[in-house]
């Protein structure tokens, strides 16, 4: 089965009040290619689940999000977001704020097909207060409550790897592959950008399929960008790019706001953005962060 | 062992927070932030070898890595793999120490992260989000570390989004008692505290050189429980602060407390 496409594809067939999972963590391999064709397109009043970078700042800014789900919105060194906090400082989305490893278990119910996991984490705090969706119960088996972390059903989730294969066989071969495993579960479909198209025998050296976290029955669509996650990294190809996020949240001061950040480098297509930051050689040239 | 003269402030902190660590045994110290991270470091490396840590990415390391770059043929003593999925099954075991920097403390030991200010749906400011706060706080051990010790900080009322559960009656979860909560040391650039007074009270554990009892309070929006006798939090040792520099080449502790003042305030 050949499951290559483009970003065009993807996007053209997302619909307006999807609910989209996006991989990576903060400022790191976040499929941000993909999040631009999203940029480029109508689509609108989208929900995100995301541990959440740019990707949900940008998406915001644009008008594109109804909800967001979230633990964080972080790009690391620059601990808040930009436009996700003008987002919610303006109240102009509607949130559905959880901890990280509530996250994770919202998202293995919906791949297990549970309706919910319990777990202690969230009791006592205003998690619960605030979201009146997530319900604490009874258990079975002793006196305590419980939250009963409801499923995180995916419409969609869109995944930055370093390498795939056309029949769907997907590679992370940084040090983490955060939550994207159960991201690519928890979704109907999975689209997923790779820095890297391989041919399948890639694969047959077991030092690398040992990379490959989950099957390539969870993958619907491969889109094959080098560089598609800047400015976020895709270690060990790349770091993030430092200076863009700083230019990225100064915009966020600037009268011109999103609109020109947009105007300086979008383009209509990712060959028209490379270019404007200084193109593939560049964006590989990024050296990778020291923690 | 002999105790320096000279020390500045923050490095006063990093071994009074390394105390945190010293009877843990074997769990995973986190300390996020430079000061947090040095006292985890260490502790490892002095009272407690038996500590786990990480590389703040995805190994677990045997030694701790010193902050910032690292020279090139620098090789961390990588022990295993340590992705933040795996994280979670290390939290919820109950086998961690965290050691962070929440923006509100209330009296009851819990905490903000979140949001401050204006309406849920509309903060007057956004920050971080509840992070990993709400699972880390009923599931293990955790400490405090404040670089500006003020009523901001340490607020009246209760925090303005509660990412932390602390020693409220009124928030405690049906089968939970008060003593399942485990919040240990809180370490300011004034004191150190933690939440042993009456009925979990924060209390009053050591007050830097040169810091007053009233100092803390009027910069604690409530009070502070003040035991009979408290002692003056212990200078470094020249082996301690020779083990920080190691870990801290780049001197970033320098910047982490306002004007990097000295350790012996003098008024």
């Amino acid at each position: 089965m050949n499951k290559q496409m483009t970003a065009r594809d993807v996007v053209a067939g997302l619909t307006d009040g999807m609910t989209i999972g996006i991989g990576g963590w903060g400022p790191r391999r976040k499929p941000m290619a993909l999040v631009r064709e999203i940029l480029r397109s109508d689509l609108k009043d989208l929900t995100l689940v995301s541990y959440g970078g740019a990707d949900v700042g940008m998406l915001c800014a644009a008008g594109k999000v109804k909800k967001v789900v979230f633990a964080f919105v972080s790009l690391d060194f620059i601990p808040l977001e930009p436009y996700f906090r003008q987002a919610r400082q303006s109240g102009s989305i509607e949130v559905m704020e959880i901890d990280e490893g509530m996250m994770l278990l919202g998202l293995r119910a919906a791949a297990w097909g549970l309706p919910f996991i319990p777990t202690e984490v969230g009791l006592g705090t205003d998690i619960i207060s605030k979201n009146p969706d997530i319900k604490v119960i009874d258990s079975p088996y002793d006196d305590k409550e419980w939250v009963a972390m409801p499923a995180l059903r995916l419409d969609v989730s869109l995944i930055h790897a370093d390498r795939a294969d056309r029949r769907g066989v997907c590679q992370i071969a940084g040090p983490d592959h955060y939550m994207d495993d159960w991201f690519a579960r928890a979704a109907r479909e999975t689209y997923v950008s790779c820095d890297e198209l391989v041919d399948t025998d890639y694969f047959h050296d077991p030092a690398q399929a040992r990379m490959v976290h989950w099957e390539r029955s969870q993958t619907t669509g491969v889109i094959p960008i080098a560089g598609g996650a800047h400015p976020s990294s895709c270690a060990p190809l790349y770091g993030f790019d430092v200076a863009h996020f700083k230019a990225y949240a100064a915009s966020a001061k600037d009268e011109a706001g999103f609109q020109g950040y947009l105007d300086r480098y979008l383009g209509d297509s990712e060959e028209a953005y490379q270019q404007s930051v200084g193109g593939l050689d560049a964006i590989r040239a990024i050296e990778l962060p020291t923690y | 062992m002999t105790a320096a003269t000279e020390y500045s402030l923050a490095e006063l902190c990093i071994v009074a927070a390394s105390r945190a660590f010293e009877s843990d045994g074997e769990v995973l110290a986190t300390g996020i932030g430079v000061i947090p991270r040095l006292a985890a470091s260490l502790a490892m490396k002095t009272t407690n070898p038996d500590l786990m840590m990480t590389d703040s990415e995805a190994w677990m390391l045997s030694e701790p890595n010193p902050l910032g770059k690292r020279p090139a043929d620098f090789i961390p003593a990588t022990e295993s793999w340590m992705g933040f999925s795996r994280i979670f099954d290390n939290v919820w075991s109950g086998r961690r120490h965290a050691m962070l920097g929440p923006t509100q403390i209330d009296r009851y030991g819990q905490t903000n992260t979140s949001a401050l200010g204006g309406s849920y749906e509309a903060p007057k400011v956004m920050m971080l989000g509840a992070r990993g706060f709400p699972g880390n706080s009923i599931s293990h051990p955790n400490s405090f570390f404040v670089p500006s010790h003020n009523t901001r900080v340490f607020m009246e009322g209760e925090c303005d989004f509660v990412s932390s559960v602390g020693y409220n009656p009124e928030r405690l979860p049906r089968g939970h008692s008060l003593d399942d909560i485990d919040i240990r040391l809180v370490v300011t650039d004034l004191c150190v505290m933690d939440f042993g007074g009456p009925d979990h009270q924060i209390r009053l554990v050591s007050l830097h050189p040169g810091v007053t009892v009233e100092q803390v309070q009027e910069n604690t929006g409530y009070p502070v429980h003040v035991p009979a006798d408290v002692p003056q939090t212990s200078a470094p040792t020249q082996e301690q602060l020779g083990i920080i520099a190691a870990l801290d080449p780049h001197n970033q502790r320098a910047v982490q407390i306002k004007d990097n003042p000295p350790g012996v305030r003098t008024a």
